[in-house]
């Protein structure tokens, strides 16, 4: 990551008028030494009081690590990372030692969830949703623990759940994304350093939605956070999580990884709305959101849901799949990815049909404008055991102006003749018609646009709970502003 | 109301409309009639301010104020409605959700305070009632599957939601069969008041057996050739435009 | 990792001036020849780590070491010529045999003024001038390895030239047979087909194998269609069960000018086709098409590339493809539109169907797009005989075995209709039914159902 630093006022002043998420928290943050080495994988393990088979696993994973080439394939271009220039572990000082409750968190870092639109003191007081806050790498509060714990439903930080259900954790952490698995995933196994553990028991439906927000602040660091849902046997639970980051010149690394397991009758739902610092006009600054997400449909019947809507980072590389391993499962993904200015995302979807009479539904909305590229790609695979499975991809992608691109890349790969495949994909433009007749009516051309848009969006933005809805539909405005006229 | 003088428009470079001057006065309602390709829709569509024309000429006054440079939406705030000959279609984007974002733009605009979620679904319901539009359609994504016929009466709705002060039909009867052309221009007549202009542009004399025009301009060539009541519509019917085409020969 | 070594015994002793080798004393052959082959050396043999390789591996030429023909192998015992069209009559064809072309089965047809047709070797002998202005011009420095390949070794091939404004009626038939020889042989046709401006031909290609003996066709056709020309270019590629068949066809389309193509491959232990066309003037049009018909263990690859370079350009692509027992087929294609392609319009439809377990479709349908006024889609479908189709068709009295066929037949119904030319488009067909299982063929009064 390039290390050119301006003064944080100037930083701050670009942050008042364009990106809204993009204030610096000016909070005391306890860093380990920059770089990466099998020590500072030692020091988060021993900062974490890790039992000794995590670290072990870090340090195989950090081995591989060291072996694998980067990933080449995707259609993004961007500096080679240098993964010494960066810090690995980044903990607001005061609550190191983790909080016990809201009052002890940091004032000015609740006051940052509040600008973010978490406030989490009136979240715990009315009922809704649940939040689990990431600062950095340390996660800061989870709202409405008591509520959950009176249905079993484990909802907190990965470090408690190491200690609170140790054996969950060791059972299905990295059995849908192992160490191995890619380049992002493998750092990620080496030095992640918070994220949230859920588990909801057998027969339990979770009350209420769950949610993370997560925040890079600290400058040069970069946010490895790890998630594990298992949804144990019938049961049901919708996670929603968002993200924001503060504008900062350099380019900041997201590798995050997300495994999702649904056993039996399970049913999750996972919605996020991305909306990390997507950097300048000139594609100055900006994460590198290089995310791997997966869930295993294990039990029969299960099903997982993907909803994404992609709007920030300077790169997005993200493939939420579904692996349908239990007969008749179900996999979904849904998602809207907005490029604008000089973003750059290539992102889609796997899924892996095994079972029988499996079924998978993708709709892709992709819309790309200024000088940005954005590419759809995505895998479905029926293998031969697969019988009767079926899948259904409609992959749609608008282009607003002449100097930006969209790209459509499926890759589909069928062994059985008893699977149905259905892949569909269009490319268009918003017509003249269309926003002259808007305009007609008196809509002024920026929001004309976003009006159109947003019915483009329409298949995917009805998957979302409703307060991110919302979020979403205006962030879908925010996003393209500047791109029309 | 609006007043245009030695207008000259071109489109690609080439001249489409060659001096055309029209007065409409408060609360009349004028025809303009003419053949196929002597500039009724570019007239229509010049004054709602769509990119691609370019106005070498002349110009367009609506109350008191040149058109000229302004934006389409600022029209519109301003009480100018175009009717569309061919309605769009947004796929995704529901009727009402439409409406609203509309008419809170142009009460914005005019400094007026925006309707609220009740305000505006109980002036919906006056408005649907008054014209006989059922619920049904103002769910639907805005034109995505209407009829020709529905599509217009969607533009009558409309107009009654925004309330213009100069309506311009354009080629409202196209494509409509005798009933539908009856319910639409029943529509237009109880939109009929004092402080609305309208301007109904047709090829066929039947529109205006139903509405009822103070005036009936001919345009041929790019410009005004002769300017009537209402029984030179029925002339027109019965004779055609060869006249014209002499006269310009 | 060394890439000097190859199991292609006939890379290692390339010899530029090997007897029988056409144009062997021009000097800018001789250096396209020598730069072909080092940079085929340098780039190897592509394996499926490369991206566009993915799903084909070049197994066939890792384990059978092929020799280049000789003129012996070229005059191998041939009684009748399997003309895809009944009857040529006046009708122009060219023969090959083994890959060398036979002059005594050469119909020079009643082609009019303007129109010249001529093998490799005599063009370069007649009009080496005009070769050495097309040869590689579409290719490119840059290409792929086994067109490097080809320009090194290019032993046999035609060349059409059409003059402008001179309309060919009838169509041109070429049939490359392969397969009679008992030892392993690789040719490598390089055609090239050159139509004037206003120009309009239409060529049919044969690739069939006659015998069993193994063996590689690496060819390659460079197509320059000036302004206002259209071609129509159909190829059947029915090679023998042990062939290994790989073709590139590179097009270039000027101004209000048309390609349109359909191959259809029925046979081949390995074969692919890839076809690039790069529409550059205004108004241009390309149609590609094919359909894909496999059995056993064969392997058939489609990879397309259309690209478009002007403004209101257009192309549409239509692949259809059958698979039974445990054959497998890959389709990859790409449309590209540039920037300056506004208002460009494409369309793409790969659709297959899989008769038994063990079958395997892979397809890449692939859209990238730098322009925004454009309307393109692409929609790619596998699955199996439609059963509710199947069983109203029994439910009619018709036997299974021939229901099925008929729906197979409707099915590639779509694709074929792409072949405007009514007889070729027929001939086609009676490929297609005659791949279908023997024990039901569809009798005359069905046929015309």
């Amino acid at each position: 990551m390039a290390a050119t630093t301006e003064t944080l006022a100037q930083v701050q002043e670009m942050a008042d008028d364009k990106y809204k998420y993009g204030f610096v928290t000016d909070i005391d943050s306890e860093n380990a030494p920059k770089g990466l080495s099998e020590d500072i994988v030692r020091f988060i393990s021993a900062k974490k009081n890790e039992p000794e088979w995590l670290l072990e696993w870090r340090l195989k994973a950090y081995r591989h690590w060291l072996t694998m080439p980067e990933p080449n394939w995707a259609k993004v271009g961007f500096p080679a990372i240098d993964y010494q220039d960066s810090y690995y572990y980044s903990a607001p000082k005061a609550v190191g030692d983790g909080p016990q409750s809201l009052d002890e968190i940091d004032p000015e870092l609740l006051a940052t969830y509040e600008k973010l639109g978490i406030p989490l003191k009136e979240q715990e007081m009315l009922a809704g949703v649940a939040v689990d806050a990431v600062f950095d790498s340390v996660s800061v509060a989870t709202t409405f623990k008591s509520k959950l714990e009176e249905v079993g439903v484990i909802f907190c930080p990965l470090t408690e759940a190491l200690e609170k259900c140790p054996d969950l954790v060791k059972k299905y952490l990295g059995t849908v994304v192992p160490y191995t698995d890619n380049k992002h995933a493998t750092l990620n196994s080496a030095v992640f350093t918070e994220g949230s553990f859920v588990y909801i028991p057998p027969g339990v439906r979770c009350p209420m939605e769950l949610s993370t927000y997560f925040r890079i602040n600290a400058k040069n660091t970069g946010q490895f956070e790890r998630t594990l849902i298992i949804a144990d046997k019938e049961s049901y639970v919708s996670y929603l999580e968002g993200c924001t980051a503060p504008m900062r010149d350099e380019n900041q690394l997201h590798a995050a990884v997300v495994e999702l397991i649904a056993l039996d009758d399970a049913e999750i739902k996972y919605s996020t709305v991305q909306n990390w610092y997507p950097g300048d006009e000139n594609g100055k600054g900006g994460i590198y959101n290089f995310v791997t997400k997966r869930g295993a449909c294990r039990g029969r019947n299960s099903k997982i849901s993907w909803t994404q809507v992609e709007t920030g980072s300077a790169i997005t590389w993200k493939y939420p799949s579904c692996i349908l391993q239990g007969d008749n499962s179900v996999g979904e993904f849904y998602s809207i990815a907005i490029t604008n200015n000089r973003q750059q995302a290539d992102t889609g979807t796997k899924m892996i049909h095994l079972g029988r009479n499996t079924s998978s539904k993708i709709i892709s909305k992709g819309i790309s404008a200024g000088h940005a590229d954005q590419t759809y790609r995505g895998l479905v695979k029926m293998s031969p055991k697969a019988d009767g499975a079926r899948n259904f991809t409609q992959c749609d992608s608008l282009l607003i102006g002449d100097q930006c691109g969209a790209h459509t890349v499926p890759y589909i790969e069928s062994k059985n003749k008893s699977a149905i495949v259905e892949h569909e994909a269009t490319t268009s433009t918003i017509s003249e018609d269309q926003l002259f007749y808007l305009r007609q009516r008196g809509i002024p051309v920026e929001a004309a646009v976003a009006l159109v848009v947003n019915g483009f969006c329409r298949e995917v933005l009805q998957q979302l709970p409703m307060e991110f809805a919302v979020e979403a539909q205006k962030l879908v405005g925010i996003s393209l502003e500047g791109s029309v006229g | 109301m609006l007043e245009i003088k030695n207008l000259h428009v071109s489109v690609e470079g080439s001249e489409i409309l060659k001096g055309l001057d029209l007065t409409v006065d408060p609360g009349e309602i004028h025809a303009i009639m003419g053949p196929n390709g002597s500039g009724k829709s570019t007239l229509s569509h010049v004054i709602a301010g769509r990119d691609g024309y370019e106005i070498t000429g002349g110009r367009i006054i609506f109350q008191g104020e040149a058109l000229t440079g302004m934006e389409p939406e600022e029209r519109a705030a301003k009480g100018i409605f175009l009717a569309f000959q061919y309605p769009v279609e947004i796929p995704g984007v529901a009727n009402t959700t439409f409406l609203k974002e509309a008419l809170n733009s142009i009460r914005r605009y005019r400094g007026e305070d925006e309707l609220d979620a009740m305000q505006f679904v109980k002036m919906m319901r006056k408005k649907t009632e008054e014209l006989n539009i059922s619920d049904d359609m103002l769910k639907r994504a805005v034109n995505v599957g209407f009829s020709g016929g529905e599509k217009k009466r969607n533009e009558i709705l409309q107009m009654a939601v925004l309330n213009p002060s100069l309506a311009i039909l354009d080629e409202t009867d196209s494509g409509l069969d005798i009933d539908a052309l009856k319910i639409v221009a029943e529509g237009v007549n109880k939109l009929r008041s004092p402080d609305r202009s309208m301007l109904v542009i047709t090829h066929y004399q039947r529109l205006l057996d139903y509405i009822i025009p103070d005036k009936v301009h001919v345009l041929a060539h790019g410009k005004i050739q002769r300017t009537g009541g209402k029984e030179l519509a029925l002339e027109l019917e019965e004779k055609g435009y060869a006249e014209f085409d002499e006269a310009a020969a | 990792m060394t890439k000097t070594t190859s199991p292609l015994a006939f890379v290692d002793s390339f010899d530029d001036e090997r007897t029988g080798l056409p144009g062997i004393d021009l000097p800018w052959l001789k250096t396209l020849r020598r730069d072909g082959i080092e940079r085929f050396k340098g780039l190897g043999m592509p394996t499926p780590k490369l991206e566009a390789w993915k799903y084909t591996r070049l197994k066939p030429l890792e384990d059978t070491s092929f020799q280049p023909v000789t003129d012996e192998d070229g005059m191998a015992a041939l009684d009748h010529v399997p003309s895809l069209l009944p009857d040529p009559g006046g009708r122009p064809r060219l023969v090959f045999v083994n890959g060398r072309m036979r002059p005594n089965f050469w119909i020079e047809g009643d082609l009019p003024d303007g129109v010249h047709l001529d093998c490799l070797r005599d063009v370069l002998l007649r009009a080496p001038d005009w070769a050495e202005s097309y040869i590689g011009s579409l290719t490119g420095e840059d290409a792929a390895a086994l067109v490097q390949l080809n320009t090194a070794m290019m032993d046999t091939g035609f060349a059409l030239r059409v003059d402008p404004g001179v309309i060919v009626e009838t169509p041109i038939e070429v049939v490359y047979i392969g397969g009679l020889t008992d030892r392993p042989v690789a040719y490598f046709p390089r055609n090239l087909i050159v139509l004037g401006e206003g120009a309009q031909a239409t060529v049919v290609k044969h690739h069939v194998g006659m015998g069993v003996g193994a063996y590689f066709a690496n060819a390659v056709t460079e197509i320059d269609i000036a302004q206002g020309a259209r071609l129509n270019h159909y190829e059947v590629q029915a090679e023998s069960r042990d062939a290994t068949h790989l073709g590139a066809v590179n097009v270039r389309v000027a101004k209000d000018a048309t390609y349109d193509s359909f191959t259809l491959s029925i046979g081949g232990r390995l074969s692919r086709n890839e076809v690039s066309v790069r529409l550059e003037g205004q108004g241009a049009h390309a149609g590609v098409n094919g359909a894909y018909l496999m059995r056993g263990s064969e392997h058939c690859d489609n990879t397309t590339r259309i690209e478009h370079l002007a403004p209101n350009t257009s192309c549409r692509e239509i692949f259809k493809g059958v698979l039974d027992d445990q054959s497998r087929a890959v389709f990859q294609g790409r449309i590209v539109v540039n920037r300056e392609a506004q208002g460009t319009d494409g369309h793409q439809l790969c659709k297959t169907l899989l008769l038994s377990t063990g079958a395997e479709i892979d397809a890449k349908p692939e859209l990238e797009i730098y322009a925004d006024d454009v309307k393109c889609s692409h929609g790619a479908t596998t699955g199996q005989i439609d059963e509710t189709a199947l069983f109203y068709l029994r439910s009619r009295g018709i036997p299974e075995a021939l229901a099925r066929n008929l729906l197979v037949q409707s099915f590639l119904g779509e694709a074929l209709e792409e072949i405007a030319d009514e007889n070729i488009r027929e001939a086609f067909t009676n490929k297609v039914l005659h791949w279908l299982p023997a024990a039901c063929f569809l009798s005359e009064e069905w046929r015309d159902a």
